[in-house]
């Protein structure tokens, strides 16, 4: 056979061709920028647009970022280091870091002990956010409320240990008469737990030391990015129950609760977190009897609390909403009462549903807490508007502070935004 | 029955609230530190350092009211107020006297009740423009858009001032200082106007303070001094008397440097004694020690001192004692004899 093809053509080639580079307008990066960039006469316009508005930007940042003066004392001095050239003056941020991150008044020496309950904060956390660590380190998570403030605060050991003391008995009776009676346990352990504080509060005076092993930090000295971290952990912690528990309640059958639920809800939707806020510094000064300080941070606490608690309250019910009738009814006909019916087979669900409208709101809570500098708080807003920017020495500093501020609250909301994202993908068991 | 309980309850409070706020001094005492209300910081006037202690013109008078109770300039807790704090801090007691560049009017005084104790700048509304825009006169600023601070009384002049001029302006509500600032290089507004003291250490802040001018016309009076509650005469007292010891101490040449010296032993002049407690029984008739008015002046220095140390001449501020002169050189401060 070979032979007559051989003979029946006049030629024939007996090796494959090497194989040619595809056309150059085909291939690589030509063809990628055919594609994406060029593909049409609007989209050429527009992308040549762009490259010149991002040269633009390109040549105007990097040499502002590059050119950056970390080291002089004032923003004379670097403008005559500058001497007329473009350039970033960073030194207000290495002459003033500690104010941004732990406000004016904190005194130095104390700086490690914010810094490790910051760093305790993602131990205590890790067992709530990462279902498979082991379940005991959710003992230290138990703890670290009292442990972070006693670190933050300082003073004597006693006042958050009675605190934790009375927790535990107020639980301890809960769990003994909750089985006669729901309202006896919860009634009977608030009481007990009310006991148990009373009495420590004048053990603690009777025995707390003159010279604390960690020195006493006013509330008023607080500032800060840790500051806006204190509200925003704590505000966030303790709005998902309250909210979990509002939007039960809304869902009750029983009309008190619910109308208490609807009317709390609604009003605190109603009225803007500022609004709350004056109320919490202004208002409350006046009917309180003068000479009592009732701690500002406590009263922006418990305003920023509630108002979060009821954006939260309002998600959740969407995921209580959204979840079929069929799984109440298997919840009843599995002979599970309310409380187990919630814990087992609704509320599982309902949250997993509502994880990314409870991060939203986490989130925009967390950057709401800037507004406390309104209300003359020195978080890190109000560090920078207010003591930062009227020293005659960094006097006209904007860029600079302003980036700084959005660095750090990028990290978080975004370190924020990337955990729940995982959590989804982690409990997805799939409607689809 | 309740209700009774609870009016009963209500009227202790009232009668603690009264007398708490009857005896200022004792409770200042009592307490061991003065709080002083302040600014969240205002260039030369009151702004904490990089190690976090307070500094200022007005931040001195704090300090000085603080040693002439303690004869310790430090024993003051700084409160920071804003605009909209300030008053409602200083009503509810939270704060004993607020040193916060404020201005003395009508209605504060009688209808908010609080008490002015003295005058320790006196400042007027300017404005502040580019060159480029070549204004020589706050009359030519007709369409202008102007960035103002809200809640204050530079709001409420400015809109008098256009009104009586029958011209318009587009206001630019803003906050703070600092936000005023930045909005007007940002040339969001083409005016900026608030007192001129501060449009000053405003413009020095600037690169190229060549380029922006400060308009000839002040537009009111701003009478700037610290305040107390109504109802207590004798505390108010104690701030007033502080304020003119540091004037009448610059108008008398007794400083700082040289005030422990002429308190020593008593001098030529009977009132420097009188002033610093050599002579007569002036402290004791406001509840203080003899030397209260010697510490006052040894915390910060007189009024002279005070003045061109934060805000004067010599500071990146650069304000003239113009209308702040002593009386005996052409300016408006003025003390009352001590005697």
């Amino acid at each position: 056979m070979s032979d007559m093809h051989a003979h029946s053509a006049a030629y024939v080639r007996t090796e494959t061709l090497p194989e040619l580079p595809p056309p150059a307008s085909e291939a690589g990066v030509v063809k990628w920028m055919r594609e994406n960039l060029f593909s049409s006469i609007p989209n050429s316009i527009l992308t040549l647009v762009s490259i010149y508005v991002i040269y633009q930007v390109v040549t105007f940042v990097f040499p502002w970022i590059a050119n950056g003066i970390w080291n002089t004392a004032s923003l004379a001095e670097c403008r005559t280091v500058l001497d007329g050239a473009t350039g970033a003056c960073f030194s207000v941020l290495s002459d003033r870091w500690n104010q941004l991150l732990f406000g004016f008044s904190y005194p130095p020496e104390h700086y490690w002990r914010p810094g490790l309950a910051f760093i305790l904060l993602f131990v205590a956390a890790a067992p709530v956010m990462f279902f498979d660590l082991p379940r005991k380190l959710l003992i230290f998570t138990g703890i670290y409320p009292f442990l972070a403030f006693w670190l933050i605060w300082g003073g004597t050991i006693f006042t958050p240990l009675f605190a934790l003391v009375g927790l535990i008995v107020g639980y301890i009776v809960y769990a003994r008469f909750v089985k006669q009676s729901f309202a006896m346990g919860f009634f009977g352990g608030v009481v007990a737990a009310l006991i148990t504080w009373f009495i420590g509060g004048y053990i603690t005076d009777a025995i707390a030391p003159a010279e604390p092993f960690l020195e006493a930090v006013q509330s008023r000295d607080m500032g800060g990015f840790m500051l806006n971290m204190i509200l925003g952990v704590v505000c966030v912690s303790l709005s998902l129950p309250i909210g979990i528990v509002l939007a039960l309640g809304r869902q009750s059958d029983m009309p008190i609760i619910k109308w208490i639920c609807v009317v709390f809800i609604e009003f605190i939707r109603g009225v803007p977190l500022i609004t709350l806020l004056f109320v919490a510094n202004v208002v409350l000064a006046y009917f309180l009897p003068p000479g009592t300080s009732f701690d500002l941070i406590l009263r922006v606490i418990i305003m920023i609390t509630m108002f979060s608690a009821a954006y939260i309250a309002e998600v959740i019910r969407g995921g209580l909403a959204a979840l079929p009738k069929g799984q109440y009814e298997a919840a009843d006909s599995l002979g599970l009462d309310y409380a187990q019916a919630m814990r087992l087979i609704i509320l599982p669900q309902a949250l997993k549903i509502s994880i990314p409208g409870i991060v939203n709101v986490a989130v925009g809570l967390f950057k709401d807490t800037t507004l406390v500098s309104v209300i003359s708080m020195f978080d890190l807003v109000g560090m920078i508007r207010g003591p930062i920017l009227s020293s005659t020495d960094w006097n006209g500093v904007y860029w600079e502070l302003f980036m700084a501020a959005s660095v750090l609250f990028f990290v978080v909301c975004y370190g924020i935004s990337q955990y729940s994202q995982w959590l989804e993908r982690r409990l997805a068991t799939d409607h689809r | 029955m309740k209700k009774t309980v609870l009016f009963g309850a209500l009227t202790v409070a009232g009668l603690a609230a009264g007398m708490a706020s009857a005896a200022t001094l004792d409770d200042v005492k009592a307490r061991g530190s003065l709080n002083c209300g302040v600014t969240t910081g205002l260039v030369g006037f009151a702004s904490p350092d990089a190690n976090g202690v307070w500094d200022g013109f007005d931040v001195g008078v704090c300090r000085a009211v603080a040693a002439a109770i303690f004869g310790d300039p430090t024993a003051v807790e700084f409160v920071p107020t804003t605009g909209k704090t300030r008053f409602t801090a200083l009503a509810s007691g939270e704060i004993d006297m607020l040193a916060r560049n404020t201005t003395w009017t009508f209605s504060r005084d009688v209808d908010l009740k609080f008490e002015f104790t003295g005058v320790n700048y006196y400042d007027g509304q300017g404005f502040l423009v580019p060159k480029d825009l070549g204004v020589s006169s706050a009359k030519d600023l007709d369409g202008a858009t102007v960035c103002i601070q809200t809640g204050t009384t530079t709001e409420l002049n400015l809109a008098d001032f256009f009104r009586s001029n029958n011209i318009s302006y587009d206001p630019v509500p803003i906050e703070t200082n600092a936000e005023g600032q930045q909005q007007y290089l940002a040339g969001a507004c083409d005016v900026y106007t608030t007192d001129a003291s501060g449009l000053a250490s405003t413009r020095a802040a600037f690169e190229n303070p060549g380029d922006h001018v400060l308009l000839p016309e002040i537009i009111s009076k701003e009478p700037l001094g610290p305040l107390v509650r109504h109802g207590d005469n004798d505390w108010g007292d104690v701030v007033r008397w502080t304020l003119n010891a540091l004037i009448t101490a610059e108008e008398l040449g007794v400083t700082s440097a040289n005030v422990s010296d002429l308190s020593a032993a008593p001098t030529d002049n009977p009132e420097v004694n009188r002033l610093l407690g050599t002579e007569g029984e002036l402290g004791a008739m406001l509840g203080l020690e003899a030397d209260w008015a010697k510490n006052a002046i040894a915390a910060g220095g007189n009024y002279g001192e005070l003045f061109e140390k934060n805000i004067g001449e010599n500071t990146p501020i650069g304000l003239a004692r113009g209308l702040n002169a002593q009386w005996t050189e052409g300016g408006l401060i003025y003390s009352p004899p001590f005697r």
